[in-house]
């Protein structure tokens, strides 16, 4: 009698991606079908969809879900979350939409202390629009409107969201991952059901960070990606927990 | 109804929203309605419901997304540059077909401008603020209580409609103390959307997911959306045009369209013009969209110039001229930066107008 | 002992899986799928220990691994 030890969580839908090949959303996107099913979130779960890559990422989920204008996500949340305390609300972004257009949306969720969680993909580069320097781009990384490399004479230092969230007061757990390895992932994941236990507890507001790969805005293999991912995005972000609530109560 | 009450207008418009059964509120302050979330901060968690002051109105757009978007009656105030930061999320509110209620007490523009009354965001409000083709119902109210009277029909229009529904108000109406009716219900109004279950975000408990999107990336499918907004907006400009009409009977020299306070300067105008002897009437536009296009222009027949007087340097005039369709002469009367004329401003301004045609 | 099935029109052909594997158990295919990928297959089938870090590795939820018996725990996932 065989017994299956990994299957698709019911949480998903069974859509196969728009994604790139190699492109690491995939792998948030099942993390996060994962814990909805391990919680038992399901059938109260409400996702919230960015603009980017992943605005279509409704598709690829069997739970109700809104769709954000630009880094609006985290209002949007509160919106529901506020009208609606009973049920578990996350919003889904990337870089572009979270760290550029999105900052004051986020900044104040997350300082409001609402009660939901931020699915925070980095991948360093706005996907959708075609490879252009976001916030979080690495310096000298080369994008389409940084044809000659992230200058940051011009253009300042990657913005490191979850320090930055970490220095406010109100009670957060702000973690950052990595996906492009496995034994990354598992930790990932770790980080990610400890975010949504949270929310259940009706504890905090909680982001996860995930340093993804962009194979195809590269211009690398997916091999590739994950080597630079490697020595060049995880130097400078460093994985850990940057806040959790116990600290604070 | 209840027992008449005085009440300064922007926290009558608050204490209607209660009414209807409204128990979401989020908001961004901004003078001259900045009284509404006064008024709610105090009020909403008496009556159990949420209040919340947004980082911007830009985010306050989103909030009354979901919050709308799950399903809950959702209401919030702001004045001229607020919406206009508000018009990035109304767009998309519109097109995932949210029936929430909001009300501009507008201010004198453009830009910062001032803070006193104006009636110069008609276009903003009928002609769309935000992209793409889309209306909000907006309706315009000239006194507190119509305010009143108008916030607790929104709510059942918005649902009704599914439809994002705009008051239109200004600086006067917000500001200024009047006797108001508040209605009362047998029944108190539920915080809830009717029928919200087949469409709203609340968890997929027992049914299939629910989906409150805006992108159609399908060329097709968002034609078919398009379409299927122009028809609703066709039965809203079917069954929903109201007006009020002031001595229009028999023939007239001059006909005005005039809305919200300055419709009640225009009636006191109207009066030392009849004593003058101009045969005058009004039409009031109460729903600014759907616009009274066809009683406007069976009236311009009996009319020797029809003048729209506007808080604005001439907005409504455009459409008052697509209802006319040049079969009358049309006149434009308009004070801006937030000067409320006096009726003898308004008349001789008339007079002058009936001179030139 | 361990089966792992990849849904091969799953399959985006990005390798991850067959470089993650411990044993060697997974190899891309020469021959393409319905997307016109080159997608990922168990050729050493008997090498597998059913660690599932192939599947944890997907990114597009192609793989599915069962076990007869009792799986060995090398990590909680």
């Amino acid at each position: 009698m065989a017994t299956t030890v990994f299957k698709r969580p019911e949480s998903m839908s069974t859509n196969i991606t728009h994604y790139c090949p190699g492109c690491t959303h995939g792998i948030v996107h099942r993390l996060v079908g994962e814990v909805l099913d391990e919680l038992g979130l399901r059938e109260r779960a409400i996702g919230i969809a960015p603009v980017g890559c992943s605005v279509l990422c409704y598709n690829y989920f069997n739970i109700d879900f809104q769709e954000s204008a630009h880094g609006r996500a985290p209002a949007m949340a509160t919106g529901i979350k506020r009208t609606r305390p009973d049920t578990i609300v996350f919003t889904y972004q990337g870089d572009g939409d979270l760290a550029s257009i999105g900052t004051n949306e986020l900044i104040h969720a997350a300082n409001r202390g609402e009660r939901i969680t931020t699915v925070f993909v980095n991948n360093a580069i706005y996907g959708m629009t075609g490879g252009q320097m976001a916030p979080t781009t690495m310096p000298g990384q080369v994008t389409t409107t940084c044809p000659m490399g992230r200058d940051v004479q011009t253009m300042g230092h990657p913005l490191r969201v979850s320090e930055m969230l970490a220095t406010l007061k109100t009670p957060s757990y702000i973690a950052r991952v990595a996906v492009h390895k496995p034994s990354y992932v598992i930790e990932a994941k770790r980080a990610l059901k400890k975010a949504f236990q949270y929310q259940v507890e009706g504890r905090c507001y909680s982001l996860v960070e995930f340093l993804s790969t962009c194979p195809t805005n590269w211009a690398m293999t997916p091999s590739q990606s994950t080597k630079w991912l490697e020595d060049t995005m995880l130097p400078y972000y460093p994985l850990g927990e940057f806040k959790t609530p116990d600290e604070e109560e | 109804m209840g027992k008449k009450v005085l009440m300064k207008g922007n926290e009558a418009i608050g204490e209607a929203a209660i009414l209807a059964g409204c128990r979401a509120y989020f908001c961004y302050p901004i003078t001259p309605q900045t009284e509404v979330a006064e008024y709610l901060a105090r009020r909403m968690p008496e009556v159990g419901g949420t209040f919340l002051q947004g980082e911007s109105e830009v985010a306050v757009s989103y909030m009354l997304f979901g919050a709308g978007g799950a399903g809950v009656k959702v209401f919030t105030s702001s004045s001229s540059p607020g919406i206009s930061l508000m018009a990035e999320g109304m767009s998309y509110i519109a097109t995932a077909e949210l029936p929430i209620v909001l009300i501009n007490v507008m201010r004198n523009g453009p830009g910062l401008g001032g803070i006193l009354p104006a009636q110069a965001d008609y276009f903003q409000a009928t002609k769309g603020a935000g992209h793409g083709d889309y209306h909000f119902i907006v309706l315009a109210p000239s006194s507190v209580q119509e305010a009143v009277d108008l916030i607790v029909k929104s709510f059942d229009m918005a649902e009704k409609y599914s439809n994002p529904v705009m008051l239109v108000a200004d600086g006067m109406i917000g500001q200024m103390m009047e006797p108001v009716e508040l209605p009362t219900f047998d029944e108190p109004p539920s915080p809830y959307v009717k029928g919200h279950e087949k469409w709203a975000t609340t968890g997929a408990k027992g049914r299939e997911r629910n989906l409150v999107k805006t992108l159609f990336l399908n060329p097709h499918e968002g034609q078919d959306h398009n379409v299927k907004l122009q028809t609703k907006y066709k039965e809203i400009e079917a069954n929903e045009i109201a007006f009020e009409e002031i001595d229009t009977d028999g023939d007239l020299d001059v006909l005005l369209v005039s809305f919200g306070t300055m419709a009640r300067v225009c009636k006191t105008a109207m009066e030392s013009l009849k004593a003058e002897g101009v045969k005058v009437g009004m039409l009031r536009p109460i729903s600014l969209w759907p616009f009274p296009l066809q009683r406007i222009r069976d009236l311009a027949d009996k009319t020797k110039l029809v003048v729209s007087v506007e808080l604005s340097m001439g907005q409504m005039v455009e459409d008052v001229e697509r209802a006319v369709q040049g079969k009358t002469p049309v006149g434009f009367f308009g004070r801006a930066g937030g000067i409320v004329p006096t009726p003898d401003e308004v008349k001789d301004g008339i007079l002058n107008l009936m001179k030139e045609s | 002992m361990p089966r792992v099935t990849i849904e091969k029109d799953r399959c985006k052909g990005c390798s991850l899986c067959v470089e993650a594997c411990p044993q060697q158990v997974l190899e891309m295919s020469l021959d393409i799928n319905v997307k016109g990928y080159f997608y990922a297959r168990p050729v050493r089938a008997h090498h597998c220990i059913g660690c599932r870090v192939c599947a944890i590795t997907c990114p597009d939820v192609a793989i599915e691994v069962a076990v007869h018996g009792t799986l060995y725990h090398y990590f909680d996932y």
